[in-house]
């Protein structure tokens, strides 16, 4: 073994690592005189933990707190995590006038006030809402305190129309995600520091480079098969690592395989973690329906073949069973919203619609025990700026605690080199590494060593 | 790309002949428009070398530098442009009608709505090219910074008087041309390329002689064969029959022809201002004279059959109707015309180079809105590019089955039908998912419920049926009826309200401070600025 290049940090074992750079963010945000306070939190660190914890503190130093999240759903998260933390604490939701603006199940929390205007909310602790909404919020005095929850996600003129409403804030996000986007072409404004394209917290860093930046340093999600890979491919200078070992978690079958592709490749991921279904080379539609069969085939099987995921939530509640392997417990990934619809008609046709199916934009921030991808390259003839997104990849590989299953059609890695990025550079933007491009080899490297191939 | 402008060049492909992409017009088209074909002097940027300019397509006005490196000929050039495109300008700012423009009071903070004019027409400036637009943009930038001598006695170099107005007018087109479905300036490659599906690549929709020639073929050659002429067909001396639309021109003509007549015109030159009496300096401003003629028949001719281009171009987009919704965006462009005579008229400085925080975001978010409206209107205007979104399955069509009443529950119950509707199309329908139709221009919201059977949608009609308990008359479907929903709305809400740029806040770098409210200077002067 390599131990001792790992460096020291890593013989602190992880729950201790985690532990200190949570306490340090903790003082930092209440103690410190930085406006701003940065956490960068890799997938599955302990994001929303932190968020819930923070806020609690700070309500618990009776400062007046707004949370602003990302999308409505976040928003409802949080407000059910804190809720379960602490029933007693007088908490906000603000949302918008559309009908059913939030989760149903807020409505049975007895300490959680719901209303679309800001001021029914004034005699709550702690007020949460999307940016979106928290854009049309006008106040006489601002917030003491903020945390901006997924900050990476969130675009910077969506901060502008926000950040007059607190007075400091904690920014907790994930930089490996996707990048905000826009619809429209925002090249005439590359390269200023406050481009309003960019990620809100790019913008922060550029007109306040001293503020405060702390990483949350052990994924809890990512089994020890996925972080490595996940670290080295997606955070190259700022690596993390599994909270869980080797053997920690474990993902069984009662039903042996058959033999045929999916069930092949269903067992190579329970056994290491990762599995690749490769389809013969072939360029498709989007909605390339043999593709789109083989990931509905392999869900079904995954349900079929009474799969049970055993981890150390398990050892410490000394059960021995396992949790069975269930249709709420399984996700599959795609880059489109038709490739997600066609997979959707695909799994009701196999009577498996309970399956969560849709894009990496969606799945954000969410977690599931096995997720079955189907490869954003697989197929095309071309590799755009949009396939060749890093965190695109990023997120459909690291949303499973167990096993990820990619399906793809061969060729892809000839597909890279034939397509290198070539982006125009803008003068003064800040160049993120890794490209997409360098991401997708290391990915494909690693997954051709538990490759299946396949011809449905 | 869409699915259906794969398959429409795919057509275009095997038929040899460009398809229709629309069967309307979508975007507004002056009766008066504006015309500029500039060309550009290679190697050196913003140098223009002429253009033809001008609204009448038999008399287009010649302008040319004959030494596009002399920056006094530039000037020349750049104020006789200026007093070509001034008044065409200003005769659109007279003719006003009334209208009315909610804005924020400043002591009481309240929206109010104010009486403000608004220009019944404006103008339109159409380019060839995309690139042509990026030039007018250009010009802008060189322009709009510059000094007059009566602005400042002091000016080293002084604009001639009406230049560096020319640049904020041109500056302002340009930054209107970023907004989507935006008409005052426009490129007519753009134009043709979303009303035609060529057999070729986008980048090579952008030479126009290629591009009209898919549409619009010479009889008895296909469209394909004639692009192909038009990229690559030279004369015996090796240059181009079908000139680039420019700003930039073909390197055999300027290898060739134009550095031969500018030395020829240089030579002349010297030979003129060293004459040493009148008789000799007669003689040798002939020759001058004559390069100097050389070079606008050169330009001339590489410019004229770009300006009858565009002007065939516009022929054949007149012959589609109008879009209902063009009408309304155009309107926009009216205000952004007179907001933008206002300005000037305050006198208010030119356009800086950079935006603000404030500033870029609110320009972000108007074109965010504005895509989105331009992508709903043209689908709700034309049926064929709903076609594509119905292929996409952002919308379905279908014939209504059957319709039940149903009510909401609650206190006041609101009629809810249920609308049965039998399609072809295959829809992204998720849980709950929202539908929208077009009634009588209003869009009516529905739920998708779900499917009775497969290609038999369910769907539950919200609004628009009045305000009592039964639904009014013609506000919901009736069995028989043919309609379209679409996945995606049709109107577009207001964006968030962004801070005052002096409100700026902490995370964007706070207040621009004193150092904004200076207005900029013109670029400094540098050794390769004066010849």
């Amino acid at each position: 073994m390599t131990q001792n290049v790992i460096g020291h940090a890593q013989e602190i074992d992880p729950a201790t690592a985690a532990a200190q750079a949570t306490a340090a963010i903790l003082h930092d945000t209440l103690h410190g005189t930085d406006r701003g306070v940065v956490v960068d939190s890799p997938p599955g660190a302990g994001k929303s933990t932190l968020v819930v914890r923070a806020a609690l503190e700070l309500a618990d130093a009776g400062r007046p707190l707004m949370i602003v999240a990302q999308t409505n759903a976040q928003v409802d998260d949080l407000v059910l995590r804190l809720a379960e933390k602490n029933p007693e604490l007088p908490v906000g939701r603000l949302h918008s006038s559309d009908a059913d603006p939030y989760d149903k199940a807020l409505d049975d929390l007895p300490n959680v006030r719901k209303s679309a205007k800001a001021a029914d909310l004034a005699q709550t602790q702690v007020v949460l809402s999307t940016a979106a909404k928290w854009a049309h919020v006008k106040v006489d005095e601002p917030w003491r305190h903020a945390i901006v929850d997924e900050a990476y996600q969130m675009r910077s003129d969506s901060l502008l129309a926000v950040a007059g409403l607190f007075e400091r804030a904690l920014f907790v996000g994930d930089p490996g995600q996707l990048d905000p986007f826009a619809i429209v072409g925002s090249e005439q404004w590359a390269g200023l520091s406050y481009d309003p394209s960019a990620s809100a917290v790019s913008t922060l860093l550029a007109h306040n480079p001293d503020l405060p930046q702390h990483r949350l340093p052990v994924s809890w999600r990512l089994p020890a098969s996925a972080a490595p890979l996940v670290s080295g491919a997606f955070y190259p200078y700022t690596p993390f690592r599994s909270g869980t070992d080797h053997g920690d978690r474990r993902l069984t079958f009662a039903v042996p395989s058959d033999g045929s592709g999916p069930d092949r490749v269903i067992d190579e991921a329970a056994e290491s973690g990762w599995g690749l279904l490769e389809l013969p080379a072939r360029h498709t539609p989007r909605t390339d329906p043999e593709a789109v069969r083989a990931v509905a085939a392999v869900v079904r099987r995954l349900l079929d073949r009474g799969g049970a995921t055993l981890s150390e939530l398990h050892r410490s509640r000394r059960s021995t069973g396992g949790t069975p392997l269930t249709a709420d417990r399984i996700a599959v990934g795609t880059a489109h919203r038709d490739q997600a619809a066609a997979v959707r008609a695909a799994l009701a046709e196999l009577g498996a619609a309970d399956v969560t199916v849709d894009t990496a934009n969606r799945l954000q921030g969410r977690e599931y025990d096995v997720t079955v991808v189907l490869h954003p390259l697989s197929g095309r003839p071309d590799a755009t700026a949009f396939h060749l997104e890093t965190g695109r990849l990023c997120v459909l590989a690291s949303r499973h605690r167990h096993a990820c299953i990619m399906i793809c059609r061969a060729g892809v890695t000839d597909l890279l080199d034939d397509y290198p990025s070539t982006e125009p550079v803008q003068l003064g933007t800040l160049v993120k590494f890794p490209d997409g491009w360098e991401a997708n080899h290391a990915v494909l490297a690693h997954l051709a060593e538990h490759r299946v191939t396949w011809r449905p | 790309m869409s699915l259906i402008t794969t398959l429409a060049r795919l057509e275009a492909v095997s038929t040899g002949n460009a398809q229709p992409a629309a069967t309307v017009r979508h975007r507004h088209l002056s009766g008066h428009p504006l015309v500029f074909v500039p060309l550009t002097t290679s190697g050196e940027t913003g140098a223009p070398l002429g253009a033809l300019v001008g609204t009448d397509r038999d008399a287009p006005r010649l302008l040319v530098v004959p030494q596009p490196r002399d920056r006094d000929l530039r000037f020349a050039f750049l104020a006789e442009l200026a007093e070509l495109v001034l008044p065409y300008l200003d005769s659109y700012t007279g003719s006003v009608e009334a209208a009315e423009r909610t804005e924020t009071d400043p002591e009481t903070g309240k929206r109010v709505k104010v009486e403000v004019e608004l220009c019944s027409d404006a103008p339109q400036l159409i380019v060839p090219g995309r690139a042509g637009i990026e030039y007018v943009r250009l010009l802008g930038r060189s322009m709009r910074f510059r000094r007059t001598a009566e602005q400042d006695p002091q000016a080293p170099y002084p604009a001639p008087p009406r230049v560096p107005l020319l640049g904020r007018w041109l500056t302002h087109f340009g930054e209107r041309s970023r907004v989507p479905g935006s008409s005052l300036l426009l490129a007519m490659t753009d134009l043709l390329s979303r009303h035609w599906a060529t057999g070729q690549s986008g980048i090579e929709d952008q030479h126009l002689g290629a591009l009209l020639a898919w549409i619009d073929p010479p009889a008895g050659s296909t469209g394909a064969a004639a692009a192909l002429l038009a990229e690559l067909a030279r004369d015996g001396e090796g240059q181009l029959l079908c000139p680039p639309a420019g700003p930039a021109t073909d390197p055999a003509f300027d290898n060739k022809l134009l550095a031969p007549a500018f030395e020829r015109y240089d030579r002349a030159r010297t030979a003129f201002a060293e004459a040493e009496d009148g008789l000799q300096a007669d003689d040798r401003l002939a020759i001058l004279t004559a390069a100097e003629r050389e070079i606008r028949a050169l330009v001339e001719s590489r410019t004229r059959p770009t300006w009858d281009a565009v002007w065939r171009g516009l022929d054949l987009l007149r012959g589609l109707p109008e879009g209902a919704r063009v009408e309304e965006r155009w309107t926009r462009d009216r205000w952004s015309f007179t907001g933008h005579r206002d300005r000037v008229l305050a006198g208010e400085p030119p356009q800086p180079r950079r935006d603000d925080a404030v500033t870029a975001a609110g320009k972000l978010a108007t074109r965010e809105r504005e895509q989105a409206r331009l992508d709903a209107q043209e689908a709700l205007d034309d049926p064929l590019v709903m076609a594509g979104r119905r292929l996409s399955g952002e919308a379905f069509a279908g014939e209504v089955l059957d319709v039940v009443m149903a009510c909401s529950e609650g206190k006041r119950p609101s009629p809810r039908p249920l609308v049965t509707l039998r399609t072809e199309d295959r829809p992204q329908l998720g849980e709950r998912a929202k539908a929208y139709r077009s009634l009588g221009g209003k869009p009516q919201s529905a739920e998708f419920v779900g499917y009775e059977a497969e290609g038999v949608v369910v769907l539950r009609v919200l609004d628009k049926m009045g305000r009592g308990k039964e639904p009014e008359e013609g506000s919901v479907p009736e069995k028989g009826d043919r309609l379209v929903f679409t996945l995606f709305e049709h109107e577009q809400r207001g964006g968030a309200r962004l801070p005052d740029p002096e409100d700026t806040p902490w995370t964007h770098g706070g207040p621009p401070g004193e150092t904004a409210a200076v207005p900029e200077n013109a670029d400094p002067m540098t050794a390769e600025d004066i010849l």
